[in-house]
């Protein structure tokens, strides 16, 4: 593998560039894996990863459907915050936020992750209610989260408009100063970089058709496109099509999966210098590197595959953007774009064993999932190679639907994640 | 933007006017008290989620406010029918026919 260096980008250009060598190589299904992973986004090759790196298994297949980092890893607006209101969450998310912070020196791979701060906008009189009370229940968890006047907020995020005349007056704000973004696409890269060094193969263009069980009802292995390949244990990481792929193991899912879209505006210099969000009005912008406006809304109303959506929602949240930062009315949209997300009932994920032996699953982690990619993976790993629940990713559990101890960030966030 | 067809006012209109109201078709519990803890799992948390046809609620909140029930494609998001709350699911040979 090639170790990335100051030294070695300036080698490569005194010879014109042109000896960088292939990142991973595009493997060939084997016949057999010890354990097979569903979904090449930046959950699944982190798991990877991290069982290669930390659990010394590498016979380990990644298989995808589409091409690698493809799905919600590609699709989503990048920010990364851990600031949720229940203990559990916090843990999880505050976990990988710590992951997140070496990420860049682990991989030797630039995921860009900037701690630029998000900042959530209270509205009404309940937004400062909810909000403060995040803000001492994160502060109680170790948590960084920290409430602002609307004086404070505009000097942290000067293009926002808070006069009392605004059609969505800011009542002050909840700024996590720790969390930013970081860039999608280098996740996935990076991860799967250094699970393919480690020996792991990453087979792309490969639909996982079922997954076969044996006569004694524990997993055999996955039938594919390329035909059947046996396994000795499945993790599933299909994000939006989890319950696709799980139905074909006879396991039905607590599970709708709805299309979240997310558009980007002409690049401009930067003006921008934070993520703000805004559950009231169901609306989150920041500026990328390449200088355009990332703005995300919430998901549409509808059960739907179609990695698209619809434009009533674009214009709703485009409005909002448009009354909360005046400066950008007159900007233009380049590109918009769907991913299908999967939402549970109570908004937490999913992340363990499942009532078939051998065969787990991380998945519903609805409009939230890229910013807890390395400590949903790391966690994962430990759960797929000692076949037990992780400290940490022990509550978010499949059973918690039937035994009623629901992790309820649904109620707590509603939306926004 | 999805156009739907509301059968009580026999009109197909902009998908502003509705609001989705979940899988369709899901029975509440004749007897809730003898229910199993999986039971209520499946009745309150279970959905198909299904990738392809999709049987489903939507209410036309800003027109004669009824609940309804509508078949629709998930992939395409196409509608292939829309019938009144109490009436039975067409049938198999009947959503095929609509779906050519």
């Amino acid at each position: 593998m090639t170790h990335f260096s100051a030294m070695s980008v300036l080698r490569n250009a005194l010879t014109g560039n042109k000896n960088w060598q292939e990142q991973w190589p595009d493997a060939e299904p084997k016949r057999e894996y010890d354990v097979i992973i569903v979904g090449a986004g930046g959950h699944g090759l982190g798991t990877a990863y991290y069982l290669a790196k930390e659990h010394g298994i590498t016979n380990v297949a990644v298989i995808e459907k589409g091409w690698l980092g493809g799905g919600n890893t590609g699709r989503n607006t990048t920010i990364i915050r851990s600031n949720y209101l229940y203990d559990e969450s916090a843990k999880l998310y505050d976990h990988a936020l710590d992951l997140w912070e070496g990420l860049s020196q682990e991989l030797n791979y630039n995921v860009m992750f900037s701690k630029r701060g998000v900042m959530m906008l209270a509205h009404n009189v309940h937004d400062v209610q909810s909000f403060q009370r995040h803000v001492h229940s994160n502060r109680l968890n170790g948590v960084d989260n920290q409430w602002l006047t609307p004086e404070e907020a505009k000097a942290f995020c000067p293009p926002l408009d808070i006069s009392r005349s605004a059609r969505y007056p800011v009542m002050g704000a909840a700024l996590q100063r720790r969390a930013g973004t970081a860039r999608h696409d280098a996740v996935a890269w990076g991860y799967a970089r250094c699970a393919a060094a480690r020996g792991v193969d990453i087979i792309q263009n490969c639909p996982v058709i079922a997954i076969r069980r044996g006569a004694n009802g524990a997993v055999e292995g996955v039938d594919t496109a390329r035909g059947f390949i046996r396994a000795k244990k499945v993790a599933v990481s299909a994000a939006g099509h989890t319950s696709v792929v799980m139905d074909s193991a006879g396991v039905r899912m607590p599970l709708e999966s709805y299309p979240l879209q997310a558009l980007v505006s002409e690049p401009i210099k930067p003006v921008f210098p934070c993520v703000v969000m805004s559950n009231a009005v169901h609306a989150y912008i920041s500026q990328s590197d390449k200088g355009e406006l990332v703005i995300g809304s919430g998901t549409d109303q509808y059960v739907s595959y179609s990695q698209r959506g619809g434009l009533p929602l674009i214009e709703h949240t485009l409005a909002a953007i448009c009354e909360i930062f005046p400066i950008f009315t007159r900007m233009r949209v380049l590109r918009k774009w769907g991913g299908i997300v999967d939402v549970t009932p109570d908004r937490s994920a999913i992340v363990g064993k499942t009532p078939v032996p051998n065969l787990y699953v991380n998945c519903g982690w609805g409009t939230g999932g890229f910013k807890a990619t390395p400590g949903a993976a790391h966690t994962f790993a430990w759960t797929v190679a000692k076949n037990e629940p992780h400290p940490i990713n022990a509550p978010f559990t499949l059973e918690r639907f039937t035994t009623g101890r629901l992790i309820d960030e649904a109620a707590a966030a509603a939306v926004a994640h | 933007m999805l156009l739907i067809h509301c059968p009580y006012c026999t009109r197909k209109l902009p998908e502003l006017e509705f609001a989705y109201a979940g899988e369709a078709h899901i029975d509440r519990p004749k007897d809730p008290s003898a229910l199993s803890d999986e039971e209520w799992r499946d009745f309150l948390f279970i959905r198909n989620n299904r990738r392809g046809l999709h049987f489903e609620r939507w209410r036309h909140i800003h027109g004669c406010g009824r609940f309804f029930n509508a078949v629709r494609e998930t992939v395409s998001d196409t509608f292939l029918t829309t019938y009144k709350a109490g009436q039975p699911k067409p049938t198999e040979a009947a959503l095929k026919e609509m779906g050519r």
